[in-house]
């Protein structure tokens, strides 16, 4: 299979220009001089890590700063981090981190980016420099073919030059890539190269001018998973409560080659790594430790497929999309968890500090454009931001639980981020512990306030107007219905003191004691007197209301019927009495207060439904 | 305001208000409890599963929930949606009930100007269990209306916990229904107030509620012929008052041009037979408020005079309006009735009409052990319920027991109204028992009244009775019943009236010290009855904690198993949803069968041919008619209808036994009912719908069958079908129009690609070979094609 065209082209591209470039700008840089020059590339997963380790001679007559390094704009553009190492003289010491910046020097090609490493010590003359540079690339693998089926490997094309390209001669130089096993297809071969044990190695070459560069490609098998985020949105919220609440939304697709045809969830099943191989089901997230309310979820609910480990140095979520990715397809979910305040918050002398990881805990994760938002507590001030990576920086505010002036929000933006980004930002403010208890002061105020409002108005009369007839009418009313429970009060006993007599009799028909029924009797006669009494000056009042008309027609028809009913029983019960006294016969009695008696029980009904009739009133 | 005046009586001035203003605080205490209690026990499908939208109906409304909450009222009332029932749309804002979605969107909208961050869907879940809490305090009023606080509070006790109102109540299950039996008992409920009160206040507010009913679910309808129904009751059994009239009237006009403003109703409130009922006894209460009127004007002779000439002319119209409104009902083909409304009046008009509505589960006639799963001992008790709304029958129970009585009928006509007889039920069990509670703790009390009494016997008899009364509330402290304290006043007056029956059928004198408290019983007796009573209910509350838990908590589109080796998850559905989100293109159009229509429209935000909102039955058969023919015909009427992916659901992996395979005699049924070239004997063998080796050959050719079960002979070998507990009939076969896409993890949604057409050059040379021939073989396509 040969390597795909765009490589080539852009390769030779650059073989054209070199020459030109090496003789227009290699006279002003001819001071230093590589004496060696490593590199070692690692291309087991999709991010392209290259080390290079350089020897560094100044042969110039005067010190040098700063020593330039040089990409083909290609490469720069996929070129997501580089860092710098230098150590000073024959034996590496102790290493320090360079800055790096992009320099555009005079007569250079285009094609080229230059960086440059700004030296913490000039170099002497003849002095030699260490200096160590890693380099991360992104999207330098190109999945070929593009399309692949479900049973097929991935194969991608990595591209780089042979030769290193050095705005500086370079006396000898190796170049070393491990590939992560398996198939290679092809790659470029050069006089001395050798391919063992899945490392394919270069070199070394000697004294190379500047801007060598002889293109080389290796075309090889790669199953790792090109986990490719599109976008992460990482929220931090800090809470002074005691919790660090941390929600990241991930949108993951599968950049390496795309699936073609169907998918048989038979074959995936039966031999998942051979029929599926290219496909990735799960991902490795490494969480801080002591991490807890971990959740895994999407837009339409809870993703099940998660498991959890953790231990005191770290805790570590393996998260499995709803489906196995395979190349070309994506999904979107969020993980979201909490930590301790106190690891990540940190206060000094009236300053708070958050001391946070800025990249996503996932391993091996490409994130093409991570936001970051930090969200502060309501009230904090002076807020100010520390990240060791350029980003796009502002500010936001957010509204959430019963904020008034809302939650300051700052937002860092960087695009192509990689694990290497996974470094630690702070993020310092004020804020008064005060603030804190303004919301649960809030409620406590507002619950107040409503009960308040409740017992205000079920104390006061909230009538519009005295005088207003509806509410005269309603004052009046009311006091017929305590008049009219009075009466009925009354009447009821009366009711009881009948059936005393009633009783009474019961107890002379048994054992003939007269004298306790006549006592009885008497009590009853005063009690009934009584009664008649405090009814009197009811009836009057009732009678003068004007709401009364209805009611009391059946009123005085109840007093009526129970003032016969108190007649009939009064006689009814002196017969008896009258009776026993003669010592008549059972029998003979209760011929004679027969018919009295049927009138009583029907009076006593009439009575009891004119009671309740009035009391339903 | 009738239990503080008669208590005063009863008890002295001071301490019987203080006990009232106890027995209110206990009473708001308890609702309050009933309240959580509603709220609580829906929520086992939250703890138990996750916090998410159950079944179908309810995603389509979370998705118009969703679609309100990001654009507002106006573009909602507008909304087209195109992304449904494709190439044809729907108009979303003029066909759906609008009360749930904007109760929950001002629940939502409410929340989050108060800067309470829950998102839509939180909201959507929680709406249910709010309106179940709600629902059981409307019933406590509605109860306390007819029979007192104490069977108020039973009521809403039982209520709250009710399995038939779970069932569609459970958090997550965001339907109509939620909110619409809240509505419903709150309309009933003030209907019942204005005729207890006649206050024009009352009938005001119970049109808005009837409105807001209207706006929640098409079930509106029985309250507008249930009404009316009672208000004819009342004119017919002499119970007309001008109470009756306040009530009924204002509701009418107003309920009516309410209801006409509800898109989804609009003149339907006025033309269909439905609300026919209440116009009519609109028209017979007021002739009757005038025959009543004109009864008080003129003396008894002239009035009879009078009648007599009325009778005459009004009959004589009457029955010219009615033969014209006979003649014009007539006239239509389903006289007026919408074909739901005719299959509760004929429940053999579904099955015979209509299959798309026969199809549903739900709207299958109950079996007797459903009647015990949903109301379990209820049913027991309501009889009791119904004897004691008879003593005294009053405007307010008498419609209780109607209520009831219609209910039960539409409850044996479909599962579904199953639900609108359980707050009957709990309404007439509320009443029952806090009768029978009545009247076993009131002989405790007396017969304790009369040991305490015995020895004193000082103040005699009469004393006694209001000291019994003033020890009332220690003695009841002892009951479980806590509402018992506050309704020892009010239910006094049924037990009086009892007494007084009693005393006239026995009119014996020599009982009279005992009848004073009448029917006390004998103090083991009602102690034992009490207990019996409680272990009842806790049976009940056993039982429901029991479905609220087990049964109506599976959001059903997660299930679980439970084997030896710990919970097992099917989360298929999500999956296929998911994947068809994220890998189609956001304008692809997906076809399955229109059960899962709203799911992948909400879920998976592609468009679809078909969906739940069953309004244009062709559409659907022409669905059912693709899943029935053979492969070539199939992917014809899909490729017309701009389909690109398929998607069968299939449980013979896994078992799963509401699979499309199932589903599939209503897909020929319907298909055949459009298209007659469906011919359903061609599926059946035996009268069966077999896919075993005994299968014809039309089922195994169908496109069903083959997108089913695609290579799954390769699963074990055999292609044994864990539903069916067979093996298929096909086993090895190719797909040459479509292509397997998507298969979820146990197989049970699998979604198939229409592969592109073939290129047409070779196609046209055939064509110029042998003319004829090919036009032949398109005009046989095009006959079974119905979209060519």
């Amino acid at each position: 299979m040969a390597p795909p065209p765009p490589p080539l082209l852009v390769a030779a591209l650059l073989l054209f220009l070199v020459p030109f470039a090496s003789a227009s700008a290699s006279a002003e840089r001819a001071d230093l001089v590589v004496t060696r020059a490593d590199r070692r590339v690692d291309l087991t997963s999709h991010i392209v890590r290259v080390l290079t380790s350089l020897k560094v001679e100044n042969i110039g007559p005067e010190a040098v700063s700063q020593v330039l390094l040089a990409f083909p704009n290609a490469q720069a553009k996929n070129l997501a981090a580089i860092r710098a190492f230098g150590t000073e003289g024959k034996v590496k010491g102790p290493s320090t981190v360079l800055p790096i910046e992009v320099v555009q020097p005079s007569g250079v090609p285009p094609e080229l980016t230059f960086f440059s490493a700004s030296l913490s010590k000039a170099l002497e003359k003849g002095k030699t420099l260490h200096l160590d540079v890693l380099t991360v690339f992104t999207h330098s693998l190109q999945p070929f073919p593009e399309e692949i089926t479900q049973a097929e490997s991935q194969l991608v094309v990595y591209q780089d030059s042979a030769h290193y390209l050095s705005p500086y001669p370079v006396k000898v130089q190796t170049f070393s890539i491990r590939l992560p096993g398996g198939r290679v297809e092809s790659y470029t071969k050069y006089p001395n190269t050798k391919l063992a044990d899945s490392e394919l190695k270069y070199g070394p070459f000697e004294d190379l001018p500047p801007f060598s560069y002889s293109p080389m490609v290796v075309h090889f098998e790669n199953n790792n998973p090109f986990a490719v985020a599109k976008e992460v949105i990482r929220e931090i919220e800090i809470s002074h409560w005691g919790n660090v609440q941390i929600t990241e939304h991930y949108n993951i697709a599968h950049g390496g080659a795309k699936l073609k045809g169907e998918f048989s969830r038979i074959d995936y099943q039966s031999r998942p790594y051979i029929r599926g191989v290219s496909s990735f089901r799960h991902l490795i997230a490494r969480l801080p430790p002591r991490a807890h309310s971990i959740y895994y979820r999407d837009e339409i609910g809870n993703i099940s497929t998660s498991h959890l480990w953790s231990d005191s140095k770290k805790t570590q979520l393996e998260v499995e999309p709803r489906f196995p990715l395979f190349g070309g397809w994506q999904t979107t979910f969020t993980i979201g968890y909490g930590l301790p305040l106190q690891d990540f918050v940190f206060n000094s002398d009236g300053k708070r500090s958050l001391n946070i990881t800025f990249g996503s805990p996932m391993e091996e994760i490409l994130i093409e454009k991570l936001i970051v938002k930090v969200v502060l507590p309501e009230g904090s001030m002076d807020i100010d931001v520390s990240v060791p990576f350029p980003t796009k920086q502002w500010q936001e505010v957010k509204y959430s639980h019963l904020d008034i002036a809302g939650r300051p929000v700052v937002v860092l933006e960087k695009p192509d981020v990689i694990p290497e980004h996974n470094l630690y930002f702070q993020v310092y403010y004020r804020f008064n512990n005060i603030s804190l208890l303004r919301e649960p002061m809030m409620l406590i105020i507002g619950f107040f306030l409503i009960f308040m409002a409740c017992i205000v108005y079920m104390r006061t009369d909230m009538s519009i107007s005295k005088n207003s007839p509806s509410y005269l009418a309603k004052v009046q009313w009311d006091e017929v219905q305590s008049i009219i429970q009075k009466i009925l009060a009354i009447f009821e006993q009366c009711l009881a003191v009948h059936d005393k007599l009633e009783a009474s009799l019961h107890d002379l028909s048994r054992s003939g004691d007269v004298q306790s029924c006549k006592a009885t009797r008497k009590a009853a006669d005063a009690q009934f007197k009584e009664l008649a009494k405090e009814l009197k000056p009811l009836l009057t009042s009732l009678q003068s209301s004007h709401q009364s008309y209805q009611i009391w027609l059946k009123v005085e028809n109840l007093v009526a019927k129970e003032r016969e009913l108190q007649e009939k029983l009064m006689a009814r019960h002196s017969t008896v009495v009258d009776s026993f006294e003669k010592k008549l016969r059972g029998q003979d009695v209760e011929n004679r207060i027969a018919t009295q008696q049927q009138k009583v029980a029907a009076l006593r009904q009439e009575v009891e439904s004119l009671l309740e009739y009035i009391s339903e009133m | 305001m009738a239990e503080p005046g008669s208590s005063t009586a009863a008890a002295g001035d001071g301490g019987g208000r203080l006990r009232n203003a106890f027995g209110g605080v206990l009473c708001a205490f308890t609702l309050l409890l009933i309240g959580v209690l509603a709220f609580s026990i829906r929520l086992f499908s939250v703890i138990k599963y996750e916090s998410v939208i159950h079944e179908f109906d309810p995603y389509f409304n979370f998705r118009v929930t969703q679609f309100l909450s990001k654009n507002g009222i106006y573009e909602f009332w507008n909304w087209f949606d195109d992304r449904t029932w494709y190439p044809l749309g729907r108009v979303i804002g003029g066909t759906v009930y609008p009360g749930l979605t904007l109760t929950a969107g001002t629940l939502w909208w409410l929340l989050n100007s108060l800067n309470i961050p829950l998102s839509v869907e939180t909201v959507c879940v929680f709406t249910a269990p709010i309106f179940s809490a709600n629902a059981s305090w409307a019933t406590y009023l509605l109860t306390k209306e007819a029979k007192g606080t104490g069977a108020g509070l039973m009521a809403a006790t039982i209520l709250a916990m009710v399995p038939s109102y779970i069932s569609r109540s459970v958090a997550g299950s965001y339907d109509n229904e939620a909110v619409a039996i809240f509505a419903l008992i709150f309309t009933f409920y003030l209907y019942v107030k204005t005729l207890n009160t006649g206050s024009l206040f009352y009938a005001t507010l119970n049109a808005l509620s009837y409105f807001y009913m209207v706006c929640s679910w098409g079930g509106y309808t029985f309250i507008i012929n249930l009404i009316p129904m009672h208000v004819l009751l009342c004119i017919v059994t002499g119970r007309y008052s001008s109470r009756l009239y306040i009530a009924f009237a204002p509701l009418v006009i107003l309920g009516t041009l309410l209801a006409a403003l509800v898109p989804v109703v609009g003149f339907n409130a006025v033309m269909t037979s439905e609300h026919f009922a209440s116009f009519l006894v609109f028209i017979i209460l007021h002739v009757v408020a005038l025959v009543y009127y004109i009864k008080g004007l003129l003396t008894p002779r002239l009035f009879k005079v009078a009648m007599t000439l009325v009778i005459s002319v009004g009959l004589a119209v009457c029955f010219a309006v009615v033969a014209i409104l006979i003649a014009l009902v007539a006239s239509s083909p389903t006289k007026g009735w919408s074909g739901r409304s005719l299959s509760l009046l004929d429940p053999t008009y579904a099955s015979k009409y209509i299959p798309i509505i026969a199809s549903v589960s739900e709207h299958q006639p109950p079996t007797w052990p459903s009647y015990f799963m949903d109301i379990n001992v209820l049913a027991f008790l309501i009889p009791a319920g119904i004897i004691s709304c008879f003593l005294p029958l009053s405007d307010a129970s008498s419609f209780m027991v109607l209520y009831l009585v219609t209910a039960a009928y539409f409850s044996g006509v479909m599962v579904r109204l199953m639900l609108v007889l359980a707050p009957a039920a709990c309404i007439l069990s509320g009443i029952a028992l806090s009768e029978a509670f009545n009247v076993l703790t009131r002989s405790i009390k007396c017969q304790l009244a009369k040991l305490f009494d015995d020895s004193p016997a000082a103040s005699g008899d009469s004393s006694a009775e209001s000291s019994s009364a003033s020890t009332a509330s220690t003695n009841s402290a002892k009951n479980e019943n806590r509402s018992e304290k506050t309704k020892t006043i009010p239910k006094e007056k049924p037990s009086k009236n009892r007494k007084k029956e009693r005393e006239v059928a026995e009119s014996v004198p020599v009982k009279h010290k005992k009848e004073k408290k009448l029917l006390v019983l004998p103090m083991e007796a009602s102690a034992m009855g009490i207990l019996l009573l409680i272990v009842l209910g806790g049976f009940y509350v056993v039982h429901c904690v029991w479905a609220a838990a087990e049964a109506y908590s599976a959001p059903s589109i997660v299930l679980t198993s439970r084997s030896h080796d710990g919970l097992h998850v099917f989360d298929d559905f999500r999956e296929a949803y998911a994947w068809l989100s994220h890998n189609t293109d956001v304008d692809d159009k997906v076809a399955s069968w229109w059960d899962y229509g709203y799911q992948t429209t909400a879920m998976a935000n592609r468009t679809v041919i078909v969906d739940n909102n069953t309004w244009n039955n062709t559409h659907i058969a022409t669905v059912g008619t693709a899943m029935s023919s053979p492969e070539k015909v199939a992917w014809e009427i899909f490729n017309s209808l701009d389909v690109k992916y398929v998607l069968v659901v299939f449980g013979g992996l896994v078992g799963y036994p509401s699979d499309d395979i199932n589903k599939f005699l209503w897909m020929v049924r319907i298909g055949g009912g459009v298209f007659p070239h469906i011919k359903e004997p061609d599926y059946l063998r035996d009268g069966n719908y077999r896919v075993d080796a005994q299968a014809t050959p039309t089922m195994l050719n169908c496109l069903m069958y083959k997108l089913c079960y695609y290579r799954f002979v390769e699963t074990d070998g055999k292609g044994f079908d864990r539903v069916r507990g067979y093996e298929i009939g096909k086993k090895h076969f190719k797909l040459t129009h479509f292509e397997e896409v998507f298969t979820t993890h146990h197989w049970m949604v699998r979604i198939y690609k229409l592969k592109p057409q073939k290129n047409r050059v070779r196609g046209k040379l055939k064509k110029l070979k042998s003319g004829s021939k090919t036009s032949s073989t398109i005009a046989a396509g095009r006959n079974k094609n119905p979209w060519q």
